[in-house]
C-alpha cells in the first residue's frame, strides 16, 4: 500500500471493474462450474443430472488410465525441468564466462522464446516423422528392424514429445539464468578467485548457491509449464491422438471432456489439476517468504 | 622474506586506454606500501594486476624471484581485502574465513586454529556462526580482513577498504589496520584516493597519476621533499600554495620579489610551492598580505590571504591566534623551505 | 597458464555454437524443406539445402484455401493471429494497468477483497477450467467470435501483478507534488502515471503479443468457423488434410509453420531488451 493515497473517489471502482468483471465471468464462474460438475453424472443423453458426491473422483482414481497418466505426466514435467534447466544453465554459464562477444550469443538464444509450443510440436513430429524425419532415420537404420516407433510406443513417443517441449523451453530457462548469473557481485566472484585456484570448485561452492533463488523459481515455472501447458505439443505431434499412455493430464481432460462428453469425469479431473496447481503456489509462496535474503 | 618486484609493469585496455605505463617499484619485506593517488591514476588496476585479476599488457611482476605474470590468483599466496568485502553472502563468518583453506586441503584442526585466532584478534569471536546479511559495514570489513589473515599470505592486498565506512569507523580502523600488520609483518599494499589515510597508513608511499609512479618514499620524505608539482600538491592538507615565477641568472622572481641563492638552477619558468605552515608572521618582513577569510578548526587557524599583486595564498597558524578579516600581516618564508617545479615537467628541481 | 585460459574461450565458444545450433538447426530445416516440392521431401526427407520453390509455395500457402471447408488461406489465418496477438496485448495492458493503479494507489472498502480475487487468478491457469469456459462462452453466445477468443485469456492477474510492482516503486513524493498542483485521481494517472509507464508498457505488450499469437488450445476450442483460425491452429488442421493425401505436402506445411514462427521470433529479436526487461520484471 503506498503511503500516500486518494480517497473519496469513484475512480478505483471503475478502473477495477473490466478486470474483476472479466474474472467473475471468465475465471470464478466456470471454475466454480467445474467443481459443481465434479460432483454430477450426467445420463449417457444428456437428460438428466444425478448429484453422485465425489463419485467421479473415486472413478478416475480408480481408473488405471487416469493413474496412468497422472505419473506419466508427472515423469515428463520433471523430465522436461531438469532437462530444459540443464541445458539452458550450460548456455548461460558459457555466455557469462565469455570476456567478449556476449553480447552476439544472447539474441541467438533468446528469439527462440517465441517459438509456439504448436510449432515446436510441429517440428518435433516431422523430426522423429518415420516418412521423413532425419531424427527417426539416424535411430533406425536402414535394413535393421526399427525399435523406435513413436507412434506405437507410449515411452517413444513421450521421448518425441520430451524433445519438443525441452527445445522450446531452454530459451526462457537461459534468460532467467544469465540474468542470475550476471546478478551475482563481479567482487565476490574475484574473492573466490584469490581463494580457489579451481574453477570447477568455484562454480558449485560459490555460483550456484547464489543462484540459488533462481532455480528454485525456475523450477516451479518449467514444472508448470510441463504439467499444464503442453497439450499443444502433444496435439501437433499426434494430430490424432497419441498412442495410449502418452497423453497428459490436461490432454486426458480435453478428451474425455471435449471429445467423450464425460463432462462429469473431466471436471473431476479438472479440480484434481485445480488443487495441483494451489499445491504448487502454495510451495512457491511459502519459498519466497522465508526467501534466501542477502 | 618477501619481495615483490614489478619492472616496466604495463596495462593497456582493448579500447586503448593506458590503466599503468611503464611502473618500476619493489615491495620490502614486512612493509606497508601505499599505492595513493586520484580516480583513475591506476593504483587499483596495479594493485589488481598483482593480484591476477587483471592481464599483464607488459612488463614483469616478481614475486620473491619468480616471474608470475601468469600464474592464477589462487596461486600466488596472496589475500584480498575489496572495498565493498566481498563476503560469501550465503555463507557465516566461519565459512567465509575457512573457504580459502578448504580448498588448499588444509588440515580441519589448523583452519579452525586459524579461525578462532583471527577472530579474537579482530573481536569476531560472537559472529563467527552469523551471515554477512546481518552484520554491519565495519564488521564486515573485520570479517574481510579475517578471511586474508588465516591465509598467512606472502601479501596483503587491500583495494581501499575503509572507502565505504563513515568517518569515524574509518579513523578507527586506520589504526587497527596498522597495528595488526605490524604484528603479522605481512608485506602489504594498501590503495587508497585519501591522502591523509596514505600519510598514516604507510610505511612508504606510492604516489601515482596517470598510471605513472611520480615518487616513492616515506611520509616525511613525500611530504617534505615532492618530486613534482603534482605529489606537492596532492599530499598535504591544507593544499600547498603554488605560485608562478622565473629562475633568472641565479634568482627566484616570485609575486614582485626577488630572492638570490639559486645559481644551481638554470633560467626557466617556475612554479613555487610554499607549505602553508612555512610562513613565518614578522613585523620586518616585506610580503604583505590581507586576509579575506579565517576558517578557525580549533587546532589550527587557516587564514585566505590575498597579495598586493592578486595571488592568493592559504597560510596556517595556531588555533586561536585571532586573526580578523581585513586584518593587513606581513610574512616571510625561508629559502629552504621553498619548493621549486619545472613549469613545463613539473618536476623539482632544488 | 595464457593457453589454458585460451583453450577455455574456445571451449565456451564451441559449446553456445553447438547450443545456437541445437536451438535453430531444426527450424532451418523446416525452412529448407519448405522451399523443395513434396516429392524430393518424401523421397529424401528433410532437406538441409534449400531449393526453388520458395515463391511458389509461400505464395500458394497465403493465397489458395485450404483446409477442411476450403475455405481459408494462411493470409486470413495470419490476419487472425495478428488481431488476436494485437488484441490481447492491448486489452491486457489497458485492463491491468486499470486495476493496478486502482488497487495500488487507493484506499477503498472491498479493495482487499478484489485483491485477493485477482491473486487467485494467477492460480489457475486455463488449461485446468477449459470445459467450463468453454461452456460459458458457449452460453453467452462468444464461440466464433473475436471477442470470444481474446476476452477470456485477459482473466489472469499477471498483468496487473506487473503493474502493482511498477506502481510500487513510484516514489510517493510524485503524488504528492502532483496533489499540491492540483492534480486528481484521473489526472495524475493520465498525466504523470501513465507517461511513466511507457517502457513496462512496451515490454509487456511485446510479451503478451507472443503469448497471444502462440495461444493453441483455446482457439482450438471455441472456433469452430475455420474462417476465425489462427494461423498456429493452421499448422494442424491443414496438416491433417495433408496426411490424408496420397501425396502429402509436407512443403506446405512447412511453409505454414514458418509463416506461424516469423511474426513473433521478428518482434522478439526487434525489441529484445524490453522484451527481456519485461519478462524478468514480471516474474519477480
Amino acid at each position: 500500500m503506498k503511503r500516500v493515497t486518494f480517497s473519496h473517489s469513484p475512480i478505483p471502482y471503475l478502473f477495477v471493474l473490466p478486470q474483476i468483471a472479466i474474472i467473475a465471468v471468465f475465471f470464478l464462474w466456470p471454475s466454480f462450474e467445474a467443481i459443481q460438475l465434479s460432483f454430477y453424472l450426467e445420463d449417457p443423453w444428456g437428460l438428466s443430472n444425478e448429484f453422485v458426491w465425489f463419485e467421479n473422483y473415486q472413478t478416475i482414481f480408480e481408473d488405471p488410465e487416469y493413474v496412468g497418466t497422472l505419473i506419466a505426466t508427472l515423469i515428463f514435467s520433471l523430465s522436461v525441468t531438469f532437462l530444459s534447466l540443464g541445458l539452458a544453465m550450460l548456455l548461460a554459464v558459457q555466455v557469462d564466462g565469455l570476456l567478449r562477444g556476449g553480447g552476439t550469443y544472447r539474441p541467438l538464444i533468446t528469439w527462440a522464446y517465441a517459438i509456439a509450443p504448436a510449432v515446436a510440436g510441429l517440428v518435433a513430429r516431422f523430426l522423429f516423422s518415420p516418412q521423413i524425419g532425419p531424427i527417426y532415420d539416424l535411430l533406425n537404420p536402414d535394413g535393421e528392424p526399427p525399435w523406435f516407433e513413436p507412434a506405437l510406443d507410449s515411452i517413444d513417443a513421450w521421448v518425441v514429445i520430451t524433445s519438443g517441449a525441452v527445445w522450446r523451453q531452454v530459451s526462457v530457462n537461459f534468460i532467467f539464468l544469465l540474468a542470475g548469473l550476471q546478478s551475482i557481485p563481479r567482487s565476490v566472484l574475484e574473492a573466490s578467485r584469490i581463494d580457489n585456484p579451481s574453477g570447477f570448485s568455484r562454480f558449485w561452492s560459490v555460483t550456484f548457491p547464489l543462484l540459488a533463488p533462481t532455480l528454485f523459481f525456475l523450477m516451479v515455472i518449467n514444472f508448470s509449464y510441463a504439467f499444464f501447458e503442453t497439450f499443444a505439443i502433444i496435439d501437433t505431434v499426434f494430430p490424432f491422438g497419441p498412442p495410449a499412455g502418452a497423453a497428459s493430464l490436461v490432454y486426458k481432460v480435453y478428451v474425455d471432456g471435449f471429445k467423450g462428453a464425460d463432462l462429469g469425469g473431466s471436471s473431476a479431473q479438472s479440480v484434481v489439476l485445480m488443487l495441483f496447481v494451489l499445491a504448487l503456489t502454495v510451495v512457491q509462496f511459502r519459498y519466497l517468504e522465508k526467501k534466501i535474503h542477502y | 622474506m618477501t619481495t615483490l618486484t614489478l619492472n616496466s609493469l604495463q596495462k593497456t585496455y582493448a579500447n586503448g586506454t593506458h590503466a599503468v605505463r611503464g611502473i618500476d617499484l619493489e615491495i620490502l619485506d614486512g612493509e606497508l606500501t601505499v599505492f595513493v593517488g586520484p580516480s583513475g591514476c591506476g593504483k587499483s588496476t596495479l594493485l589488481r594486476m598483482i593480484a591476477g585479476l587483471e592481464e599483464i599488457t607488459s612488463g614483469d611482476l616478481m614475486l620473491d624471484g619468480s616471474r608470475i605474470n601468469d600464474v592464477e590468483p589462487a596461486h600466488r599466496d596472496v589475500a584480498m581485502v575489496f572495498q565493498n568485502y566481498a563476503l560469501y553472502p550465503h555463507m557465516t563468518v566461519r565459512r567465509n574465513m575457512s573457504y580459502a583453506l578448504q580448498n588448499r586441503k588444509v588440515p580441519k584442526a589448523e583452519i579452525d586454529r586459524r579461525v578462532v585466532e583471527a577472530a579474537r584478534m579482530l573481536q569476531l569471536d560472537e559472529l563467527l556462526e552469523r551471515k554477512p546479511a546481518q552484520l554491519s559495514g565495519g564488521q564486515r570489513q573485520r570479517v574481510a580482513m579475517g578471511r586474508a589473515i588465516v591465509r598467512e599470505p606472502k601479501l596483503f592486498l587491500f583495494d581501499e577498504p575503509l572507502s565505504n565506512l563513515d568517518a569515524q569507523l574509518r579513523a578507527q580502523m586506520r589504526v587497527d589496520i596498522r597495528k595488526l600488520q605490524r604484528q603479522l609483518r605481512v608485506t602489504s599494499i594498501f590503495v587508497t584516493h585519501d591522502q591523509i589515510e596514505a600519510m598514516t597508513v604507510g610505511d612508504r608511499l606510492a604516489v601515482l597519476n596517470n598510471g605513472e609512479l611520480e615518487q616513492i618514499g616515506t611520509p616525511m620524505e613525500v611530504y617534505s621533499k615532492p618530486a613534482s608539482e603534482f605529489v606537492a600538491s596532492f599530499i598535504g592538507s591544507p593544499r600547498i600554495n603554488l605560485v608562478s615565477g622565473e629562475v633568472k641568472a641565479g634568482s627566484l622572481h616570485v609575486d614582485g620579489f626577488e630572492l638570490p641563492g639559486f645559481s644551481q638552477i638554470s633560467d626557466q619558468p617556475v612554479k613555487v610551492g610554499i607549505r602553508p605552515e612555512d610562513f613565518v608572521l614578522e613585523s620586518t618582513a616585506k610580503m604583505s598580505l590581507q586576509i579575506d577569510l579565517v576558517e578557525e578548526l580549533g587546532s589550527d587557524e587557516l587564514l585566505y590571504c590575498v597579495s598586493p599583486t592578486g595571488l592568493d595564498y592559504r597560510i596556517r597558524r595556531p588555533g586561536g591566534s585571532g586573526h580578523k578579516v581585513g586584518e593587513n600581516i606581513t610574512v616571510s618564508v625561508i629559502s629552504e623551505k621553498l619548493h621549486l617545479f619545472s613549469s613545463q615537467s613539473g618536476k623539482r628541481l632544488n | 597458464m595464457k593457453v589454458l585460459w585460451v583453450r577455455y574461450q574456445l571451449l565456451n565458444h564451441l559449446l553456445l555454437i553447438l547450443g545456437v545450433a541445437f536451438l535453430a538447426l531444426p527450424l532451418w530445416m523446416v525452412f529448407a524443406s519448405s522451399t523443395h516440392d513434396p516429392a524430393t521431401i518424401i523421397r529424401d526427407g528433410m532437406q538441409l539445402g534449400l531449393s526453388d520453390q520458395f515463391f511458389e509455395t509461400y505464395l500458394g500457402v497465403l493465397t489458395e484455401k485450404k483446409g477442411f471447408t476450403q475455405q481459408v488461406t494462411a493470409s486470413m489465418m495470419m490476419l487472425n493471429s495478428m488481431i488476436l496477438g494485437v488484441g490481447f496485448a492491448v486489452g491486457k495492458i489497458i485492463v491491468s494497468m486499470t486495476a493496478a493503479y486502482a488497487i495500488v494507489y487507493f484506499r477503498f472498502p472491498l479493495g482487499t477483497l478484489l485483491f485477493w480475487i485477482i491473486f487467485t487468478t494467477l492460480l489457475l491457469p486455463l488449461e485446468v477450467r477449459i470445459i467450463p469456459s468453454y461452456k460459458v462462452v458457449a452460453d453467452l453466445g462468444m464461440l466464433n467470435s473475436y471477442s470470444g477468443l481474446i476476452i477470456p485469456l485477459i482473466a489472469s492477474a499477471t498483468g496487473t501483478f506487473y503493474f502493482r510492482q511498477f506502481f510500487r516503486s513510484v516514489p510517493d513524493e510524485l503524488l504528492e507534488a502532483a496533489k499540491l498542483d492540483g492534480a486528481g485521481a484521473w489526472k495524475f494517472f493520465i498525466d504523470i502515471l501513465m507517461p511513466l509507464s511507457r517502457t513496462m508498457m512496451a515490454a509487456l505488450f511485446i510479451i503478451m503479443f507472443v503469448v497471444g499469437w502462440n495461444q493453441y488450445l483455446w482457439p482450438l476450442l471455441m472456433t469452430t468457423d475455420e474462417s476465425y483460425s489462427t494461423i498456429v491452429l493452421g499448422i494442424k488442421s491443414v496438416m491433417q488434410t495433408i496426411d490424408g493425401n496420397r501425396l502429402p505436402e509436407y512443403n506446405r506445411g512447412f511453409a505454414l509453420a514458418i509463416l506461424a514462427l516469423v511474426p513473433p521470433v521478428l518482434i522478439v529479436i526487434l525489441f529484445q531488451r524490453w522484451f527481456i526487461k519485461g519478462l524478468l520484471e514480471s516474474d519477480k
